[in-house]
């Protein structure tokens, strides 16, 4: 039973955003109905919005109040929230060629020692489900991901690394993710991707979006230097295919 | 076109503007100037677009040589801008001419100063802005701040005529060491006991060292929570008052990540953030809950003053040449952009204009003038 309030609710965050709440929980179903909200909200092209950032249940729209009266913007999206999740493109399934353990994932002898799993089992667990990206966040184009095994949840670092190289995969709790930049980091570092998830000068910025699904593809070591080639030379294509629902 | 020089980068220059939108859903956070009413300040007195991109100083300032003519402004933290040696007036245009130096000393309030320069500094446009983002080296000058060696190019051309505006001088920010912030409740209110509340509405918090352009952290009565302080992260804006476990608040700024999982008790009103921005480590803060009504009367008053700003009598620069006749040759002698005086330049004026160029230059120049004057006599 899906937990979504009967109207939107509107919570103050300043006098120049707007936080839209669906629900109180995380479920890919609320995910869905927020980033249908998200595009329906953008398709209006309404003068005065500034920015909208959709998250797990919440969407937080940043206006210009000279140009925009909340009340309006208020009414607009009561308007829109009754948006079908149909306006939504069809969801995709982006691969993302990973090597497990060795260098590239420093914390898979301790995951191996917390689960008692061997490291083949801890990649294939990892890599055998589509992770629904729930939003992108935090610090430049971190995909929050969804519906990790419990079987291979482990405790964050007591210390956090000031530096995890970017494209390193990376598990905490029942969470995963891949850190898209070089960044300060918390997580266990379990393997590494040589793709390039975030790229300033495309358009969009990121690989992946909110609402596509990433599948963690084990690779080996000689794979993962024949894409970080491929990446550099900018001839790197992702695997990319429908989500069948 | 290259503009500036740096001698020296000082303690934390970056280049900002109104900050990057519409790519937060991406995790692309804001950034931009942290004093956004400084910056559109400058921006205007030197006849830029409120949007153009400047420098923002803190703390310790750098020291910049200017390449070509320019009209400039500082606006923000007074750190005593000199120009060479002379002392720049801060919140309004003053011409500086190709080879002056500026340098910064230190702070007489506030924390971060704002140089705009004529046309705005050109740095390429990265997602739709020119701010500087070092976490990710995004944007700015190389994605960095700026340091020794660096030079920095403006937009547009040489300008033979600029015109900067004045800035209301009953307006302009004082900075002192105690700052009342006014917020409005929520979006996590609910989170926090009663006492909690009280607590926050109450005491007085002490701004410490750690506070960074990520956000201003503060410490003091811890705020307790309800239940749990985690939240399902959504997004954060500007001026968030988020409280982590240890109960001590936190005032995300302009480069906070685009979302957060601990509950905000408030949001700081966006007329009050540049105060936070100005505000010192050690300065103590205490806050006020006011409506969302009286926090957009407080945009409004904020835009008013820009508008009277943008009305006001032009304060016009222009390029000065001057013919200089030795025995019978003329020879031209460029001055550069100068405030324009009323009425026709006379030698006085020339010679202050003159004096104004710089050491080695002025000692030259006087002579010929002199000798100009001689010959007209």
């Amino acid at each position: 039973m899906m937990a979504v309030y009967s109207e939107p609710r509107f919570l103050p965050a300043g006098d120049r955003a707007l936080t839209v709440e669906l629900a109180n929980e995380i479920s890919p179903e609320i995910n869905t109905k927020i980033r249908a909200l998200a595009m329906a909200l953008d398709r209006l092209h309404l003068a005065g919005v500034v920015d909208v950032v959709p998250t797990y249940r919440s969407l937080l729209v940043y206006y210009d109040p000279v140009q925009l009266e909340v009340s309006e913007l208020q009414n607009r999206i009561l308007n829109l929230s009754h948006i079908e999740a149909a306006v939504l493109p069809p969801p995709r399934v982006l691969q993302i060629p990973t090597h497990y353990g060795g260098e590239h994932g420093p914390d898979m002898d301790f995951v191996v020692s917390h689960t008692g799993l061997s490291a083949q089992e801890v990649a294939a667990i990892h890599a055998g489900t589509d992770y629904l990206v729930y939003l992108m966040g935090f610090n430049t184009g971190f995909p929050y991901l969804g519906g990790m095994s419990a079987k291979i949840a482990v405790p964050r670092l007591e210390t956090p690394r000031t530096v995890v190289p970017a494209g390193s995969v990376a598990i905490a709790q029942q969470q995963t993710g891949i850190y898209p930049v070089e960044s300060p980091g918390g997580w266990r570092v379990i393997g590494r991707s040589p793709v390039r998830l975030f790229d300033p000068s495309r358009e969009p910025p990121v690989a992946v979006e909110a609402g596509d699904y990433l599948r963690f593809v084990e690779i080996d070591e000689e794979r993962y230097r024949e894409i970080e080639e491929e990446v550099q030379s900018n001839s790197y294509r992702f695997v990319v295919t429908e989500k069948m629902l | 076109m290259d503009a500036i020089e740096v001698i020296d980068g000082g303690f934390f220059t970056t280049v900002q503007d109104l900050g990057r939108y519409g790519y937060q859903r991406y995790g692309v956070p804001v950034s931009g100037a942290m004093d956004l009413f400084a910056l559109r300040a400058a921006n205007l007195l030197v006849g830029n677009p409120r949007s153009a991109a400047a420098l923002e100083v803190t703390l310790t300032g750098p020291r910049l040589r200017f390449l070509t003519d320019a009209v400039i402004a500082v606006a923000g933290a007074d750190m005593e801008p000199r120009l060479d040696d002379w002392p720049v007036p801060m919140w309004r245009p003053v011409a500086a001419s190709e080879g002056a130096v500026l340098a910064f000393g230190a702070t007489r309030g506030g924390l971060r100063a704002y140089l705009a320069v004529v046309g705005g500094i050109d740095v390429p446009v990265v997602l739709g802005s020119r701010s500087t983002f070092p976490r990710a080296g995004l944007g700015g000058f190389q994605g960095r701040p700026i340091r020794v060696g660096d030079v920095l190019a403006t937009c547009g051309d040489p300008l033979a005529r600029v015109e900067g505006r004045r800035f209301p001088t009953e307006q302009i920010p004082t900075y002192t060491h105690h700052h009342t912030i006014r917020v409005i409740l929520g979006p996590q209110d609910d989170a926090f006991t009663a006492e909690g509340l009280s607590t926050f509405f109450s005491a007085t918090y002490m701004v410490t060292p750690k506070s960074d352009r990520i956000g201003c952290r503060l410490d003091g009565p811890p705020v307790p929570h309800k239940g749990s302080p985690d939240i399902i992260s959504d997004g954060v804006p500007f001026g968030a008052v988020q409280i982590a476990g240890d109960g001590f608040p936190m005032v995300l700024a302009a480069d906070r990540g685009t979302t957060g999982g601990y509950a905000k008790l408030a949001t700081v009103i966006s007329a009050d953030l540049p105060r936070l921005a100005q505000a010192l480590p050690g300065d103590r803060v205490t806050f006020r809950a006011v409506s969302l009504d009286e926090a957009h009367r407080a945009v409004d008053e904020e835009e008013a003053v820009l508008d009277r700003l943008l009305r006001s009598s032009p304060i016009v620069f222009v390029r000065r040449r001057l013919e200089v006749r030795v025995d019978d040759a003329v020879y031209a002698v460029a001055l550069g952009l100068h405030e324009q005086a009323a009425g026709e330049m006379t030698v006085e004026t020339v010679e202050r204009d003159v004096q104004a160029i710089g050491d080695g230059m002025a000692a030259t120049m006087k002579v010929t003038i002199a000798e100009a004057r001689d010959s007209h006599r």
